[in-house]
């Protein structure tokens, strides 16, 4: 396109702050560090034949657990980066400029990059246990899902040092992100980062749902499964919808950067409206993809911790498959400003309230469940009871959002940014936290620990309340997010200084938590039964850590909460010992080409960020040359022996 | 692959089709199918796309300006054909007649090869009047939707070959049997949204 020019002079590394250079010493540091270590206590072989290749459910998901923490610490620090600029009128703490490349990556780690892989690692690590199954339907595919997440996250946050962040918000809405307005590279690594992990994603959901679907242990029929499977089933179902939307939303803004293309440009007939459409279309759903699979855990935490099974079971499937569906039919409530006109707008704003209606559903649920039970207020209940009140008071804040008259006076206010922090911290990351707390002991072999955990615990939670409470008032006020100075006269000093305090209190808590992690690494209470909240579902009738075939025999199921019911029966001596003999089981092989054609898929895109086309082309050329590898491939898997089976499962105690 | 149910598959269970004899093939034409799902999205959702910008011609070339009707017919003949021959290689498979199986294959990926060279001698023509990508949103769209379908296409055909070769190597077994299959179902869905293609883009193009 003509009149402008697209070579843009950034500098390839990002120079000029301080802040930088500090995360520039910091990052060579760690790397050496990482070096050093894995060279020194001789691991390097561990690292690649344990981990890098490996195609076991349950390591990957620890290694998306992982990996979301690390970026969950990232995303933190943009936030406090941004309170602490917002904590007084006049700051100079951040410039514009960097204050909008930090809500842009804040938004986009916390959502893609810390939200999805957190529910991806609860996913993994729970749902082939709960379902009585060996792995996932494709494990080669699901290495594959996370080394694309990994390398895309990666590439995002290179970012960060070489040719600079993005800036134009999480969403990206065109024209600002067209190139005459966002020259350089920053919105590239937004748009394939994007799309590599978004590939990632994609094969997850067609994964989980053909496990769910296709390999449940015999007798567990789809209503006698555990909720959180089926909450993972809705929202697998919704990201196979969802996602390609996305990948075409940033296809095609990719062409109208690269390609000079015409779809969302303000020139010779492009449509910028299209694309706000096609990301929201994925996006609320999206939203959901998020919040839907920590409703799973809430059941599960709410029934093991009040020792009862869960009430209302059936409403509970039901209401999860319905949001499912309305949530499809809302996109347009995030921009009921742009102009639809009343009749679109109606219907998003009234279809967006009914979602309130399932939803309300669940909560009553939790709490029937909860009534009369026999309560522990250990750390998974513990958030799960705090996610309650949050949910509510978000939940009311959203229904007045889809008020749409009523969202012209709170459109893109802090009003906004408090509701979906609200829905979002209360109910994605309590969630997951609820559910880390609860099978981290299954992952690992031990638990954390109560004390720092419930410190943790209320840190946050009351930092959460202090953090966003005024922002419901501050957008009353008028304040619009992604302001990054407001004058001393406005009123709204004291309670940005309120909110403040609260975010930091919430970053007290994480590193609590980390610290928590560490202590209970060295001495936390070691877990040796393998049940030690009580549990209800399968994968408590394992051994913690399980080992890497999971079921020694296949269980035969004949009720909901099966393993509860085991339990029961065997009280009343009704079970006699397992009496079937080992058989040889099947298992998938380790393969390294999971990491090394995501790393093609890096390379491809590093090139493109930079418009290096033949590097580009060499990435390309990786990748077809791996998949026809794999397609080629003969040894894919194994069988485990008897003798071997014996000889794990006598060392576990079980035969 | 994985939980080793296979002993509940027999092997020999002569009224099973080859490709449906073990879990993992199972397993894998079930996730192929709603990988299809996937992409049937993502058509779908260019195909919004264009229907939205196709009047944003800009002062440039217009449908009706660009498209030849000898042009697209043929390639939709060709097409379709493809999908017949294809068929006939399942056919084929079942029958365990593996050279009749190579011998369709073959076929359609020179019929499927056929159909990329018109496409793109139809989209270089086109660029060579200056109706380009860059030239209006209506033309991106376009080149979008139908480019997306012939790199599609040429995965497809990257693929049958692929699987020529392993049916070369170790023969007609329900792994290869699964494949040709599984290729198969990719196939049909091309030709399925090339008739959408033409109607939507073609059909109603000349049409306006
Ligand atoms: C310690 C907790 C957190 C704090 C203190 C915090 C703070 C903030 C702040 C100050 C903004 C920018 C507001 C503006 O200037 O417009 C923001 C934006 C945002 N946050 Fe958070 N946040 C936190 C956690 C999260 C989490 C867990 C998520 C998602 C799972 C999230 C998602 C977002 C999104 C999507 C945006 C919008 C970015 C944009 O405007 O493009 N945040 N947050």
């Amino acid at each position: 396109m003509p009149g402008y020019d697209r070579h843009h002079p950034t500098p390839f590394f990002v120079s000029g702050d301080p802040m930088i250079y500090a995360s520039d010493v910091l990052i060579a540091l760690t790397l050496v560090g990482v070096v050093f270590v894995l060279t020194y206590f001789r691991r390097w072989r561990w690292l690649w034949e344990e981990w890098i290749t490996t195609v076991d459910h349950k390591k990957i998901g620890i290694m998306y657990l992982l990996a979301a923490l690390a970026m969950m610490f990232r995303g933190g620090v943009d936030s406090e980066l941004m309170r602490t600029q917002l904590a007084f009128p006049n700051n100079h703490f951040l410039g514009a400029e960097h204050y909008d490349q930090i809500f842009t990556t804040h938004g986009t780690i916390m959502i893609l990059f810390m939200a999805m892989p957190l529910i991806f690692a609860m996913m993994n690590i729970a749902v082939p246990l709960q379902i009585g199954a060996r792995d996932v339907a494709f494990p080669y595919l699901n290495a594959i899902s996370f080394w694309l997440f990994f390398f895309g996250a990666m590439l995002f946050n290179l970012s960060f040092v070489i040719g600079g962040s993005p800036d134009a918000g999480w969403v990206s809405y065109p024209p600002l992100t067209e190139t005459p307005f966002d020259p350089g590279p920053g919105e590239n690594f937004y748009l394939l980062a994007l799309q590599i992990s978004g590939i990632g994603s994609i094969a997850t959901g067609i994964n989980f749902l053909v496990t769910i679907l296709k390999m449940r242990a015999p007798g567990m029929t789809l209503m006698r499964m555990p909720l959180f499977p089926w909450s993972v089933l809705s929202a697998s179902v919704l990201i196979i919808f969802a996602f390609p939307a996305l990948t075409i939303a940033l296809a095609l803004l990719l062409l109208d950067r690269l390609a000079g293309a015409h779809f969302f440009t303000m020139l010779q007939g492009g449509n910028p409206m299209m694309y706000v459409n096609l990301f929201w279309v994925w996006g609320h759903p999206e939203v959901y993809i998020v919040v839907l699979p920590a409703f799973g855990i809430f059941s599960e935490v709410f029934a093991t911790f009040s020792r009862k099974r869960v009430f209302g079971y059936t409403s509970m499937v039901a209401s999860l498959m319905t949001i499912a569906v309305i949530s499809y039919f809302v996109w347009a409530h995030h921009f009921f400003t742009m102009g639809a006109g009343p009749g679109v707008n109606s219907f998003f704003a009234i279809a967006s309230m009914c979602v309130g209606i399932p939803t309300g559903v669940k909560v009553f649920n939790w709490l029937f469940t909860m009534f009369k039970g026999r309560i522990r207020t250990s750390l998974p209940m513990l958030w799960a009871i705090g996610f309650i009140p949050n949910f509510a008071i978000g939940g009311a804040t959203g229904i007045m959002l889809a008020a749409a008259p009523g969202d012209y006076q709170y459109h893109n206010s802090y009003f906004l940014i408090a509701h979906f922090h609200q829905v979002l911290i209360g109910g994605v990351v309590y969630g997951m936290l609820a559910g880390m707390y609860y099978w981290w002991p299954k992952m690992f072999g031990f638990i954390l620990d109560e004390r720092i955990g419930r410190w943790a615990f209320w840190l946050f939670n009351i930092g959460f309340y202090v953090c966003f409470m005024p922002q419901y008032q501050l957008g009353f006020m008028g304040m619009t997010r992604r302001v990054y100075i407001y004058p001393a006269d406005m009123g709204w000093s004291t309670l940005n200084l309120i909110s403040t305090v609260g975010a930091y209190l919430m970053g007290i808590a994480f590193v609590l938590i980390v610290v928590e992690i560490l202590y209970s690494a060295v001495w936390g209470v070691r877990d040796t039964t393998g049940d030690p909240w009580d549990g209800r579902t399968l994968e408590w009738s394992l051994p913690s850590p399980a080992p890497h075939y999971n079921f020694a025999h296949v269980p035969v199921v004949t009720e909901r909460d099966a393993w509860w019911g085991q339990k029961e029966a065997r009280k009343k001596g009704e079970i006699q010992k397992e009496t079937r003999p080992f058989q040889p089981i099947h298992m998938p092989r380790n393969s390294g080409r999971p990491f090394i054609m995501s790393l093609c898929f890096f390379i491809g895109g590093f090139g493109l960020v930079f418009e290096w086309y033949p590097l580009a082309l060499v990435g390309l050329v990786g990748i077809l040359t791996s998949l026809l590898m794999r397609s080629v491939e003969r040894d894919t898997d194994y069988y485990i022996p008897v003798e071997e089976i014996q000889h794990i499962e006598s060392n576990l105690g079980r035969a | 692959m994985a939980i080793g149910h296979d002993a509940v598959l027999s092997e020999d269970d002569e009224t099973t089709p080859l490709e449906y004899r073990h879990e993992n093939d199972v397993l894998r034409i079930y996730g192929f199918w709603l990988f299809i799902a996937t992409d049937l999205v993502l058509f779908g959702t260019l195909f919004a796309t264009y229907v939205v910008l196709r009047a944003n011609t800009a002062g440039g070339p217009s449908e009706s300006q660009l498209f030849e009707v000898p042009i697209f017919t043929a390639e939709t003949l060709i097409l379709l054909t493809s999908s017949f021959t294809c068929g006939l290689a399942t056919f084929q498979m079942h029958r365990k007649k593996h050279g009749w199986l190579s011998f369709w294959l073959v076929v359609t990926v020179l019929l499927g090869a056929t159909f990329i060279g018109l496409e793109l001698s139809e989209f270089i023509t086109y660029a060579t009047h200056g109706a380009t990508m860059q030239r209006s949103a209506f033309l991106s769209a376009f080149f979008t939707l139908v480019g997306t379908h012939g790199i599609h296409v040429s995965m497809g055909i990257l693929w049958m070959l692929s699987i020529l070769y392993q049916l070369w190597r170790t023969g007609l077994n329900s792994t290869t049997a699964r494949k040709v299959f599984v290729v198969g179902l990719y196939w049909h869905f091309l030709d399925v949204v090339w008739v959408f293609i033409f109607t939507v883009v073609y059909l109603t193009g000349v049409a306006h």
